[in-house]
């Protein structure tokens, strides 16, 4: 019973990505080019989805857009080029990198620096408070001595 | 004064998310402010035989309006681009967007014609090319043919008093 579940949701998670155009292309380069571009671009109108799996006019249009542009023999650049120009970078899941999104890459990675820092200026701290432990350990082991003796 | 370092941290983090929930995350910012109007050649709505490019409007200020009869916000924005009409600063020119030409009369005849005319954008080709995404949508372009503002979403007495009437007064200024 579990593995009918498993294998219904893998049907399901297939039909998701599928469009509904059976597009014809030059070869078969053209069509894993074209695959990865509408899977790299952003639907604009159901934001949080590719062009692949959204069903929105605008999704459609800019699919039979890219189809055309391969077809006319440019590059997956040409296309990514042609939709940044009119959509920003917002319209790619992989924006460029370049000065406006210096922050957005390294940003992570300069704030992992950061609490890496803190992290081990913290640690130092509580090895200097150490030795003096030892004082106190000592100085326990008396109090708990003498609390023998006396009782 | 240890809690320094984290609560100064929660009111810069606090700070920007607070301002982030002002901002409005379905807007696109257009990367066409400051480039030229894309070139085009469409039919008019009203007389299919003319056909109209971007060069009609060369050294003029004008206004580019996208709608469709299919659009439930442009039906009440369509007030206020009469009004914008009617104050004569600028050209309004509307864009029919992927629209039916006979959809399209009978909306206009209904609601009245705000605009100059309009322009036959049936597959939404010039549409992808001025970046639009939804509708509606308005543009301003300066004499020197460059895209000078755009806004996204219907126009209402607020926006059109606030951004559009002065941004065009002092583009034709």
């Amino acid at each position: 019973m579990p593995r009918l579940f498993l294998l219904s949701f893998l049907l399901f998670a297939a039909v998701a990505n599928a469009e509904t155009e059976a597009y014809e292309f030059g070869s078969a380069q053209m069509e894993a080019d074209y695959k990865k571009l509408i899977n790299e671009l952003r639907c604009l109108v159901c934001q949080n989805q590719n062009l692949a799996g959204s069903n929105a006019d605008l999704a459609k249009d800019l699919r039979h857009q890219t189809y055309q542009m391969l077809m006319q023999g440019k590059s997956s650049d040409d296309v990514i080029d042609y939709m940044v120009a009119r959509y920003g970078d917002f319209v790619l899941y992989r924006p460029q990198l370049k000065p406006s999104t210096y922050l957005l890459w390294l940003g992570p990675f300069i704030l992992l620096v950061l609490v890496l820092v803190l992290v081990i200026r913290h640690m130092r701290q509580k090895q200097v408070i150490s030795p003096p432990e030892a004082d106190s350990l000592r100085r326990a082991a008396e109090l708990l001595d003498d609390a023998d003796r006396k009782s | 004064m240890r809690y320094a370092t984290p609560l100064g941290i929660f009111i810069l983090i606090a700070g920007l998310l607070g301002y982030g929930l002002t901002l409005d995350p379905k807007l696109v910012p257009s990367p066409l402010i400051g480039k030229p109007t894309p070139a085009f050649t469409l039919a008019r709505l009203h007389a299919p035989d003319i056909k109209v490019s971007e060069k009609e409007f060369e050294g003029e200020v004008w206004v580019l309006n996208v709608w469709a009869s299919w659009c439930v916000a442009c039906r009440a924005e369509h007030e206020f681009i009469k009004r914008l009409s009617r104050l004569g600063i600028a050209r309004v020119i509307g864009l029919n967007y992927k629209d039916k030409p006979e959809d399209a009369r009978n909306w206009l005849r209904e609601l009245g014609d705000a605009y100059e005319f309009s322009l036959m954008d049936q597959d939404g080709r010039v549409g992808i090319d001025w970046g639009v995404y939804g509708v509606p949508e308005t543009f301003i372009i300066g004499k020197d043919g460059l895209i000078k503002y755009k806004h996204i979403g219907p126009i209402n007495l607020e926006s059109l008093n606030s951004e559009v009437i002065p941004i065009l007064k002092e583009l034709t200024g």
